[in-house]
């Protein structure tokens, strides 16, 4: 035990020796908890709308100021000919064309039909995908308009219509920070457990001073839980101040769970992450090895956790990685406690799956840490 | 017979670092098999499309028009339908164990409401904990309703008058590889740049031999060139090997001139380099300029990029912000060379920017460049 102590106090006072880095360690995730929800809306809307009208009639000018007056669409231009419309896709100032051809109010009273045609820039094919069914719609709605006027008597809608009543539980407002802040903690929180042990371990490698350790009668366990101990406690610190500095006071968003049980899980959390790192640093010489192989676990945690893109969709195998991912674990565990206020009851498989992920990362490596070089 | 002497000397410089990066192994082996492995993984595996998502359909009404909606919601392969009559804490039990994504509630009455009012309601409940899940798949739902209702307007006597013809330009397919792809290889590409060089400079200054360095008569400014020349040859294989990935395995084939890609691929490695050499000379020990870099540049790059969150909805701030991210331009330009068949022309603007920022970050390195030991 004083062993552990005398071990922890040299850990606190070289991560407090470097100032630069110790600014590192706790500015650098809690800005970009702050900015980086911001820039991760997804939502579509205010999509940019070019339309090439060849009519020119009343019924031309009301579809247009119909689709003018939705959140959805912003039109951007209304050149006189689909080519040069074209260019506004080709320069990405534009998503989607809606071209009217000439004759749309004759046609319509003679022939009592009449196309229009849409062109949807589809790299992005959901965007594209919504945003013609958004203008279908106004279409629709544009139709019923002009059924109503021909037969004004009845009052009743002319054909039947069924109306979508849409209710956004456990965010009414559909504000993306809930859903950003909790996410980006976790993803931070990850980078810096793991990052934190697998560069320490290894540049006390690459320096030699391991060495020194190696031949002291300190046993591998103490060696490594004074290791782990100080970067366990800055962990919980930055999700402490991140949680509540920052989730709560700056953008307002409430635990609606039981802070204890989430306390409890990002504690075992961390403690894999920081296995994770420590493994990683057991099969590295040099700090620049152990940097590529973090960085490329950290891409693969961070992209394959369900947190910036939808992981339903992916193909099986791809899922059986997210599955195998801890990030997307906690992005979930974060999302069912903060959010939908889920109890422990909810979260009971996480927590399971989490402690093997710590019991595995953490026994891996101290089967592979050897105390000779 | 001075530049002659220069010139062998700056050879046998990049044959220096050239041995450094071949002699160890593991990074090497790193270097190559991260972008190969993960062109390939998130490729594949990201998309913004939303497949399979689990929806509770509570029925109540159980007549001809409920049953034939529920067909509708079934047929495509966005949904995975649950049928059960539930009552809200049901319901709202679903969404907090997460057994659910989306709900939709069918009251009594249904068909009869539609048959004699010609209206009615149906209640869409989605868990917007994921606000961005949630808002796409509402959207899905109400275009299969509205797909529904258009039905009905065909079936009954009224004509449907106005109608529209949808072409998708670029990706009639819809494959969500097109959007994505372009900007897997810009992250791969900038990541794997910085991180090959932002240790490169720190590492000699903390073992001492940059002392050593800078003491011989060899021009400190060829010594940053020098680094950077094996890891520019480097980039260029991983590009290629990159580039036929997506071509073969991911089916993403190029439109454009191969030549105009690489000549603007290669400007952006050279940033993406300048960027990596930037945080060498600045921080002072390899640890530091590791966690500048994963710490400091993983996430946001992912985001600054546009390829997953679009750029137009962040605040302005941020989106002018995003303005000196070299990696969203060549992103745009990727995209329309790749996937637009764009030329030059088209993207002079977005190219002339880049390079201007490729100057300015290798201006930025040969000034702060310390040739004195502090």
């Amino acid at each position: 035990m004083r062993v552990l102590l005398f071990l922890l106090q040299k850990e606190f006072k070289q991560i407090f020796r470097d100032k630069g880095i110790l600014v590192i360690i706790f500015v650098a995730p809690l800005i970009q908890l702050l900015v980086l929800p911001l820039a991760a809306d997804y939502e579509i809307k205010n999509l940019n709308l070019t339309v090439v009208d060849h009519d020119k009639s009343d019924y031309s000018r009301r579809l247009i100021s119909k689709i003018a007056a939705t959140d959805y669409f912003k039109i951007t231009g209304s050149p006189a000919d689909y080519s040069t419309a074209f260019k506004d896709i080709e320069s990405g100032l534009s998503d989607l064309i809606l071209e009217i051809p000439q004759g749309l109010a004759n046609n319509l009273v003679r022939e009592n039909s009449q196309s229009l045609f849409i062109a949807a820039d589809a790299i992005n094919g959901v965007k594209a995908g919504l945003g013609t069914g958004y203008l279908n719609q106004i279409i629709a709605e544009f139709n019923a308009e002009l059924a109503e006027e021909q037969n004004p008597a009845s009052g009743i809608k002319p054909f039947p219509v069924i109306e979508a009543v849409n209710s956004n539980r456990f965010n009414p407002l559909m504000n993306y920070n809930y859903f950003m802040v909790p996410g980006l903690l976790a993803l931070l929180i990850t980078i810096v457990g793991s990052v934190l042990s697998t560069l320490n371990i290894v540049r006390e490698k690459e320096l030699g001073t391991i060495e020194q350790i190696n031949v002291t009668p300190i046993r591998k366990y103490q060696f490594i839980l004074g290791k782990l101990i100080p970067f366990w406690i800055i962990g919980m610190l930055i999700f402490t101040a991140g949680l509540f500095g920052v989730g709560y006071l700056v953008y307002g968003i409430p635990i609606s769970g039981g802070s204890g049980v989430l306390f409890a899980y990002t504690a075992v959390y961390l403690i894999a992450m920081l296995g994770f790192g420590f493994l990683i640093s057991t099969y590295s010489e040099t700090q620049q090895q152990a940097t590529s192989v973090a960085f490329f676990f950290l891409m693969i945690f961070v992209l394959m956790s369900g947190l910036f893109t939808p992981i339903e969709s992916m193909p099986g195998w791809a899922y059986v990685i997210t599955q195998l991912n801890p990030v997307t674990w906690f992005v979930e565990v974060m999302r069912m406690i903060v959010l939908k206020g889920s109890a422990f009851v909810d979260i009971k498989k996480h927590f399971f799956v989490t402690i093997g992920f710590a019991l595995l990362f953490n026994s891996w490596a101290v089967i592979n840490y050897k105390k000779i070089s | 017979m001075k530049l002659l002497a220069m010139r062998s000397q700056f050879f046998t410089f990049v044959w220096k670092e050239f041995l450094h990066v071949m002699r160890d192994r593991k990074t090497l082996l790193m270097l190559f098999g991260l972008p190969i492995s993960q062109i390939i993984l998130f490729g594949f595996a990201l998309t913004n499309e939303i497949k399979n998502s689990r929806l509770l359909i509570s029925d109540f009404a159980k007549d001809a028009a409920s049953q034939q909606l529920i067909g509708k919601f079934e047929a495509g392969s966005q949904f995975i339908v649950l049928e059960q009559q539930a009552n809200p804490e049901d319901i709202e039990a679903a969404f907090k164990a997460g057994d659910i994504d989306l709900a939709v509630i069918i009251p009594s009455g249904f068909y009869n409401d539609l048959l004699h009012l010609n209206h009615a309601q149906v209640q869409i409940l989605t868990d917007a904990s994921n606000p961005n899940t949630a808002s796409t798949v509402s959207g899905y739902a109400a275009s299969i309703i509205a797909g529904y209702n258009a039905e009905l307007a065909a079936d009954s006597m009224l004509p449907y008058p106005v109608n529209a013809e949808v072409r998708m330009i670029y990706n009639p397919e819809m494959k969500s590889a097109v959007n994505f792809v372009p900007g897997i290889i810009a992250l791969i590409l900038l990541l794997i740049c910085i991180l090959m060089t932002s240790v490169s400079i720190v590492k000699e200054k903390e073992s001492g031999t940059m002392e050593v360095l800078l003491v011989s008569p060899f021009n400190p400014f060829l010594v940053i060139i020098s680094k950077a020349i094996p890891y520019l040859l480097l980039s260029i294989i991983n590009l290629s090997v990159i580039l036929l990935l997506s071509v073969y395995t991911l089916g993403l084939p190029i439109h454009g001139s191969i030549t105009l890609l690489y000549l603007i691929s290669i400007i952006f490695i050279v940033a993406s380099l300048s960027l990596g050499l930037i945080i060498s000379n600045l921080t002072s020990t390899q640890q530091t300029a590791m966690l500048v870099a994963l710490l400091g540049l993983l996430v946001p790059s992912m985001l600054f990029i546009g390829f997953m969150f679009p750029i137009e909805n962040m605040p302005v701030p941020l989106q002018l912000f995003s303005n000196i991210v070299p990696a969203k331009w060549y992103y745009i330009i990727i995209k329309s060379i790749m996937v637009k068949g764009l030329g030059l022309s088209a993207i002079l603007k977005e190219t002339a920017i880049l390079a201007g920022m490729t100057v300015v970050l290798l201006g930025i390195n040969f000034s702060i460049f310390k040739t004195r030991l502090s």
